[in-house]
């Protein structure tokens, strides 16, 4: 089984360490992984901004990389979901990509929807140890575009030392939004703000999600009200790392 | 109603900062959110009935001219006379002649979002006769100088119960209350005398009926009962889209109305109104007009986001939107807030008179999942925001810099160079702790008013996988 690793731009400019996590809980849970070295963006800002020709090109671009992959599987439920239900409607002009677009849709994943779903990874099986007490923020793309909840809830539970908390509203957005976040500063500053009351008030010790670009928004707002709960990846939870500052 | 919409984001900021307002929205939040929630669950199969909904909401567009022709026949035969509105400005005239018709002076409402469209109010103030607002909260918002609503169902949702105590004392001349029942028993003292004596009685229409040629009043206050059939003259308004083929399609419809609205498994009062009053019949208006408006809804027929007219006015996607819920209703500047105005305003005012809207959401989908008749509001929101790229329509910057990262992401060697400039560039900037209190002007400076940014790692993931591959060999 050949996993293709859509590290994500975010992943790649801003948290690393994320997509090394990633790779080693796909390998760990059998797969064989591969890393396109020439992938970029997905084309998702373009897409959202109203720019179907530059979304078209780096979503072509994107297929062409990914096409010898069985699945395609990225730690960002935004970036899979980018693929999974946009990519036919971005590239649906264009008659060499279409059909190619739809396929890769079908085998495009979330990573702990692949570890949980494909590849059957077990609670026992995730080599990550926490000690403290976390809770789950339910990335808006991973939970409606993807179908992610369980999942990362049903591996977290295998961390050795964790547990895990609900805070109130998981599902409400923390306002990122993309290229939002800066057209609507004052917008989205807010709505990060009411996530991270959620967060303080549960009183746990991290939060815990699937994706970079929300995960910016929400700790670029803990730490300008100041407050030092920290933001982890579920993947570098998961692997292990997440002691790690 | 005037078009605000241009000024979202300061109507935004000032309303982010009315502390009085935010205490009231949060009051809002939670009560339509859980009782929708708690509601749907009484249905066997909500998924499927919502399905259903989509489709016969769709059918009936999809061959509006059929509906509404039958729709004009069969209220026609029952003595209604239908009048069709292309623009604003002609539901106004139409009002204006039918009043002067039976010499009518007072004229009462109840509540109707597409009389706001045009302004009707201050249309029949203007050639001199009274206007009653009977719906509580529309009667709210009218002795406030005419307070723009802020929201489709609930007109004054915005306001708190000791604003409405003040405004009444004031008002009214009473002494202040502040039990929300002697409230409303205030209201209902103030209304009934208006019922009586008024000459005309206006209302909306959630839905037209093609095959009896009915109007449907969803209410639950029993204002809009009394206002179309103690005076001797009805008038309904409405839009082309509200009508549907049969009675059994407002049944199904009706099982998720009241429900995603306001979490009731109905609401307090359902009136079907078919023709005039018929010789020995008690009830009813002697006189019955509908008025039947485009104002846009063809070119939206017509378009892309013709999806949006599926809409049967519920507000379960302003209830659940994350923005809507923390900027309130008017921000968005005119008649239709949240996710289903933000395709609405710019379709029927202009994409030029409300260019932010389409782009004041994360969209985060949560009105899309909550839709019962499923419209897939952020794909639209996204189909707007094609139309002003298109059209060149967004900020230089902004177009300038969404270039620049699709221009250097098409070629993966200089994207690989310039990244790792930047990022160790912005991690310098980072400092100790990790955090860049202040973004260049320009490099999403938006960001950084009320939030850090995070810094990056100060290596990326392409160049650190590169090395660690040549090291184990395995680079392929």
């Amino acid at each position: 089984m050949r996993v293709g690793l859509l590290v994500t731009c975010l992943v790649d400019l801003m948290r690393p360490r994320v997509g090394f996590a990633a790779l080693e809980l796909l390998e760990r849970a059998g797969a064989t992984v591969v890393v396109p070295p020439a992938q970029t963006c997905c084309g998702q800002p373009a897409y959202n901004s109203g720019d179907r020709a530059d979304a078209a090109s780096l979503a072509r671009k994107l297929v062409d990389e990914f096409d010898d992959c069985d699945y395609v599987v990225a730690p960002s439920g935004s970036c899979s979901g980018m693929l999974r239900t946009h990519y036919a409607d971005v590239l649906r002009d264009d008659p060499a990509y279409a059909e190619r677009a739809k396929a890769l849709a079908a085998r495009t994943y979330e990573l702990t929807q692949f570890l949980v779903d494909v590849l059957k990874m077990r609670a026992d099986a995730v080599p990550g140890t926490f000690a403290g007490t976390i809770a789950y923020h339910d990335c808006c793309a991973g939970l409606r575009e993807m179908g992610v909840k369980a999942q990362p809830r049903a591996l977290l539970a295998g961390v050795d030392g964790l547990a895990v908390k609900e805070m109130a509203e998981p599902e409400t957005c923390c306002g990122f939004g993309g290229t939002f976040s800066i057209k609507f500063g004052e917008i989205s500053s807010r709505l990060a703000d009411n996530k991270c009351q959620h967060i303080v008030t549960a009183g746990v010790d991290a939060v815990v999600m699937g994706d970079v670009g929300c995960m910016l928004n929400v700790e670029g707002r803990l730490r300008r009200r100041g407050d030092t709960v920290r933001v982890l990846h579920v993947a570098e939870v998961l692997a292990g790392d997440g002691k790690a500052r | 109603m005037q078009v605000a919409s241009i000024h979202f984001k300061e109507r935004a900021h000032e309303k982010l900062n009315d502390a009085q307002l935010q205490k009231n929205l949060v009051k809002f939040k939670g009560k339509f959110v859980e009782a929708r929630r708690r509601a749907l669950t009484e249905l066997d199969d909500a998924d499927a009935t919502r399905d259903y909904a989509r489709d016969l909401r769709q059918r009936g567009l999809d061959a509006l001219d059929v509906w509404l022709e039958m729709f004009e026949r069969n209220a026609t035969a029952r003595g209604a006379t239908v009048l069709w509105a292309e623009t604003p400005a002609d539901i106004n005239r139409l009002v204006l002649e039918i009043a002067s018709r039976h010499g009518a002076h007072k004229v009462i409402k109840s509540k109707s979002m597409v009389s706001e469209e045009s302004a009707l109010d201050h249309a029949l103030e203007g050639a001199g006769h009274t206007v009653v607002e009977t719906d509580l909260g529309e009667y709210i918002l009218q002795i406030n100088d005419y307070e723009p609503p802020s929201h489709i169902i609930g007109p004054a949702l915005h306001k708190s119960k000791e604003e409405v105590s003040e405004l009444f004392a004031r008002k009214h001349g009473t002494p202040r209350k502040d039990d929300i029942e002697a409230l409303c028993l205030e209201a209902r003292h103030v209304l009934r005398e208006h019922y009586l004596t008024a000459d005309i009685g206006i209302s909306g229409g959630n839905f037209f009926v093609a095959e009896t040629g009915s109007v449907v009043l969803v209410t639950n206050e029993g204002n809009a009962t009394l206002a179309t059939t103690l005076p001797k003259v009805h008038i309904a308004i409405s839009g082309i889209e509200k009508v549907v083929p049969t009675l059994e399609d407002i049944a199904t419809l009706m099982r998720l109305l009241p429900r995603s609205a306001t979490g009731q498994s109905i609401s307090n009062y359902v009136d079907v109104l078919t023709g005039v009053k018929g010789d020995g019949e008690f009830h009813g208006a002697e006189h019955m007009y509908f008025i039947v408006v485009d104002s846009g809804r063809t070119s939206v027929l017509a378009s892309d986001v013709k999806e949006a007219l599926r809409c049967i006015r519920c507000g379960a996607c302003m209830n659940h939107c994350p923005v809507y819920q923390n900027v309130g209703g008017h921000s968005y500047g005119w008649v239709y807030p949240g996710p289903i105005g933000s395709i609405l305003t710019p379709m029927y005012v202009g994409l030029e008179n409300a260019p932010d809207l389409p782009q004041a959401s994360t969209l985060c989908n949560q009105c899309g999942i909550v839709c019962p008749v499923r419209i897939p509001l952020p794909d639209l929101q996204r189909k707007l925001r094609e139309k002003e790229f298109e059209g060149g329509m967004r900020p230089w910057h902004e177009r300038a810099g969404l270039k620049l990262w699709s221009w250097f992401a098409q070629r993966p060697a200089l994207y690989g160079w310039a990244s790792r400039i930047g990022v160790r560039h912005l991690h310098r900037l980072g400092g100790a702790r990790g955090m860049i209190r202040k973004l260049p002007l320009g490099f999403g400076a938006g960001w950084t008013d009320e939030r850090d940014m995070p810094a990056p790692a100060g290596r990326t993931f392409r160049e650190l996988y590169k090395e660690a591959a040549a090291r184990n060999g395995a680079l392929r």
